[in-house]
């Protein structure tokens, strides 16, 4: 019904257009001079029509259920009954009056449902008579304004701008939106498990919240072992160094090989295919360090006398450095091929070899924008999820041994957040407090490595 | 004096060598993990698109399916197959135990008796009649015929017996086992079995994500990139705006999956471990990674199109929609593609939203719960079973697939319609 409402009106804003075209035409045809072109009369019309029932039409969608819920519940208002009891019954109301319960049927419930059943006929109904009248009244009102001493260019451009700037607003509701769903629960965490105890605890084990008999209050003091975040960080950072470990010198010494040896046409496919290796997804990455990296360092260690856990750190964090190989030749490469030729020149006319320019003084002229390449590099290795999840382990050791396992904040958001969730259970809320934590890293990282590199573009444009 | 220049020079030249070197041998390291990655991946994955069948005589007794005589279409759809399907097992061999039995049952997938049916109902005219018929073996012996099973380990460490190895032999002596193209995989949705687990079903779920990522980002993004670059004024806000932008397209993928989790599940009570969950939560991802190129192709159309367009007396809101926008579309198409490929490819968001659930159904709409591809792999590679890891690495293939024509059809959109101003 609510699909049938929505193509009804789009449908009409189109014969609208239309119509506000053909009474633009007719006007011309008496030799009068319109102020705008026909279709702004079309576009003009249509907006009027079509708008002020999409605005009631919303409004109506998110109101609705929850007015309907709150007169059922009204009902039931005296009797006593807690928040989640009343949202059971409205749930049941619900699917009773759908035909679907199958619970035991009290003569509560069949007047709820019938009373339900009522509501959403009258809301149905009330709601088709006012879009309708609103549309008749705005078609009309709008019909009427289109007359040859009336703008309408300047109106529906206006709208335009309007709708524009309306769609640049998505990038900081996103941002608004991430803070929300981070920030509730994790005030709601730090309310259970005191922050220092979350910053500064060595011993992390939220499975152990899980064992809450859930009938029982809770007991901060339950949780004062349980989340301390340390060895997560310690296992991020640490996966994180073996990263850059493989991709800073792979990745710095390809991107100024191809920035300044490479012929064009070793450039043209040596580039691309590098660039292949940060299009391949990250959950394949991560199969690969599972099934080929883990067991290959492993029969290794062995055969060294090594113990190798066949879920290290090591395997995890060189699969990474793989991956951000390509984010820093590419960024390098940008930066080096940017520097001014008159520095280089400079450098050759007092005899420097190739390899002595780009150490002495192309190097350092690039450095901020590699600097800022290389914490582009870091904040996506300490974003990256799926490889930790499926190549390191997922038990939080405090180790700094790359032939153990550990674990990362992402892989842990993963373990507590798989399957079944409880919001308000401090397990959850952990999950969200990791989060947090792990935007706020690589935001600031963000921040300081893209003002880094743009301060350095400025430099030398 | 002389020599000593002279080695400061060889040592000042050796040095450049080797410098170059590095360079050199850093391209190719980074080559040679690409291929031994592409390799590894292939020569794992390529075994199952080939699946094992055992050819099985089949006599279809009326008896033993409880028919009466001339059973009508509906009768034998309600006929009881089990134990016609279990008496044709226990024939291979009639001399078998009561374990070996069992044994001769688990050697087909638990489909064989609808494989079985599904005989009898192509051909009524077969009953009482012997017929070769094609059974799904099951996932151990699937790997045995294609020799990724090593058959000398100790039985009490392998999942063949001995004695389904012998049976199994015979059969493939008498050219009873056969191979053929593995159909199931793309038409079949997931299962716990190996041998029956298909793609159909996470293949739907990213079709769906996708297009849901596509219908909300990509007119949001194109409408945000021509505000910010036609007619945003120089502000304290658009520059927020920008730095907005600019950061939510480094922020975690993960980060997204909190938000879908507590924003789009918690409180907008949409339906857990459906694609259009899974879509909006990816198109907020993709909306900096469209909005961005966007951006660089408006900003490419030169300004010399907009200024004759506004002498000839347009509007700046016609000039943009007639000329800017329509010149800057290829980039910004190509530019869409990459970033919805980026969200095909994208896992740990669809996790939190609970689209890794088991499900072992073909999704019919963006509100049914489903699977993407990536997460199959994922959850496909956390199965114990070793017939699983051959379809991990298929699975790998069939989405590498995919990215690669996307990123192809990029290039293509971008070379052949973009205008080279100049």
């Amino acid at each position: 019904m609510n699909l049938v409402i929505f193509i009804f009106i789009v449908l009409l804003g189109f014969t609208s257009y239309y119509f506000g075209r053909k009474k633009a035409y007719s006007i011309q045809a008496t030799n009068t001079r319109l102020t705008a072109l026909p279709q702004f009369y079309g576009y003009y019309l249509a907006i009027w029509c079509a708008i002020p029932a999409f605005i009631i039409y919303s409004l109506w969608a998110i109101f609705e259920p929850s007015i309907v819920k709150l007169i059922i519940l009204s009902d039931y208002s005296n009797q006593g009954h807690l928040d989640d009891e009343l949202n059971l019954i409205y749930e049941k109301t619900k699917s009773l009056s759908r035909g679907q319960f199958s619970g035991e049927i009290t003569t509560y419930l069949e007047t709820s449902a019938e009373k339900y059943l009522n509501l959403r006929s009258i809301a149905q109904n009330s709601k088709v008579v006012l879009i309708l009248a609103i549309i008749i009244a705005s078609i009309v009102y709008g019909y009427k304004r289109i007359s040859s001493n009336n703008r309408t260019r300047e109106p529906v451009e206006k709208f335009l701008n309007a709708v524009l700037f309306t769609a640049s607003l998505a990038a900081i509701l996103t941002t608004i939106g991430i803070v929300f769903s981070l920030i509730f629960q994790t005030i709601d965490f730090f309310k259970v498990i005191p922050l220092f105890d979350f910053i500064f605890g060595t011993h992390w084990y939220p499975a152990k919240a899980f064992v809450r008999d859930a009938s029982e209050p809770l007991d901060p003091s339950m949780y004062s072992d349980t989340f301390g975040a340390v060895p997560i960080f310690a296992g991020t950072f640490f996966i994180a160094l073996i990263a850059m470990c493989v991709a800073i010198p792979i990745g710095l010494m390809s991107g100024i090989y191809l920035a300044e040896y490479a012929s064009t046409k070793v450039r043209q496919y040596a580039k691309p295919l590098i660039e292949i290796l940060a299009g391949i997804p990250t959950v394949v990455y991560g199969f690969f360090a599972a099934l080929t990296v883990g067991p290959f360092l492993k029969d290794i260690g062995t055969a060294m006398g090594l113990e190798v856990s066949a879920e290290s750190a090591l395997a995890a964090g060189g699969v990474m450095g793989i991956m951000i190989i390509p984010f820093i030749s590419s960024l390098s490469d940008d930066v080096i091929t940017s520097v001014p030729q008159s520095l280089r020149d400079g450098s050759y006319a007092m005899g420097a070899t190739k390899s002595e320019t780009i150490k002495k003084v192309i190097f350092p002229a690039a450095l901020p924008g590699i600097v800022g390449s290389i914490l582009l590099g870091v904040s996506r290795a300490v974003g990256e999820t799926m490889i930790v999840v499926m190549a390191s382990g997922l038990a939080a050791n405090l180790t700094f041994n790359p032939l153990e396992s550990t674990s990362t904040i992402t892989a842990q958001i993963v373990v507590i957040l798989i399957g079944d969730q409880a919001f308000g259970d401090p397990k959850t809320q952990a999950a969200f407090a990791l989060g947090m934590t792990l935007f706020l890293v690589t935001l600031s990282l963000n921040i300081f490595a893209l003002r880094v590199v743009k301060k350095y573009r400025e430099k030398y444009e | 004096m002389n020599k000593n220049k002279e080695k400061l020079l060889n040592s000042r030249y050796r040095a450049e060598k080797r410098f170059q070197f590095y360079g050199k041998s850093a391209i190719f390291l980074a080559l040679l993990f690409l291929t031994i990655f592409i390799f590894k991946i292939f020569s794992t994955g390529y075994t199952a698109f080939q699946k094992t069948w055992l050819i099985v005589p089949v006599t279809f007794d009326a008896e033993t399916m409880y028919l009466d005589e001339n059973p009508s279409k509906e009768d034998l759809e309600d006929a009881d197959y089990f134990d016609l399907a279990l008496q044709t097992m226990f024939n291979l061999d009639k001399s078998a135990s009561e374990k070996q039995q069992n044994d001769l049952k688990r050697m087909v997938s638990y489909f064989f008796e609808r494989e079985i049916k599904r005989e009898l109902l192509n051909d009524p005219s077969l009953i009482g009649k012997t017929k070769d018929v094609y059974l799904t073996a099951s996932d151990d012996l699937d790997q045995v015929f294609k020799g990724n099973y090593p058959r000398d380990l100790p039985e009490d460490q392998r999942r063949v017996t001995d004695y389904q190895l012998k049976i199994f032999d015979q059969l493939v002596e008498q050219g009873r086992v056969e191979s053929k193209f593995n159909l199931s995989f793309f038409t079949y949705p997931d299962s716990r079995e190996a041998e029956l687990a298909g793609i159909a079903s996470s293949f739907m779920g990213s079709i769906f994500s996708i297009l849901v990522c596509l219908v909300i980002a990509f007119p949001v993004a194109v409408l945000a990139a021509i505000y910010l670059e036609e007619f945003a004024p120089k502000n304290r806000f658009t520059d927020f705006i920008e730095v907005n932008i600019n950061n939510l397209a480094a922020v975690p993928s993960i980060v997204f999956g909190l938000l879908g989790l507590g924003i789009l599940l918690a409180v907008f009570q949409l339906p857990r471990s459906t694609p259009l969950v899974g879509g909006i939560t990816l198109s907020l991802m993709t909306l900096p990674t469209i909005i961005i190129a966007c951006r660089a192709s408006l900003k490419a159309v030169p300004p010399s199109i907009r200024e004759a367009a506004l002498a000839m007396g347009a509007s700046k809101m016609q000039t943009t929609m007639h000329h800017t926008v329509p010149l800057s579309m290829p980039g910004t198409l190509s530019g869409t593609i990459i970033g919805l490929a980026q969200a095909l490819g994208e896992t740990a968001p669809l996790i939190l939203i609970g689209m890794v659930a088991f499900v072992n159904t073909i999704p019919g709409s963006p509100l049914d719960p489903a699977a993407s591809l990536p997460v199959q792999i994922y959850i496909w590679a956390e199965s114990a079973e070793r017939g699983f890891v051959e379809k991990v690495s298929a699975c790998i293939m069939v989405l590498l697939g995919f990215l690669i024509i996307m990123n192809l059809f990029a290039q293509i959109i971008r070379h052949k319609f973009e205008k080279k101003w100049s």
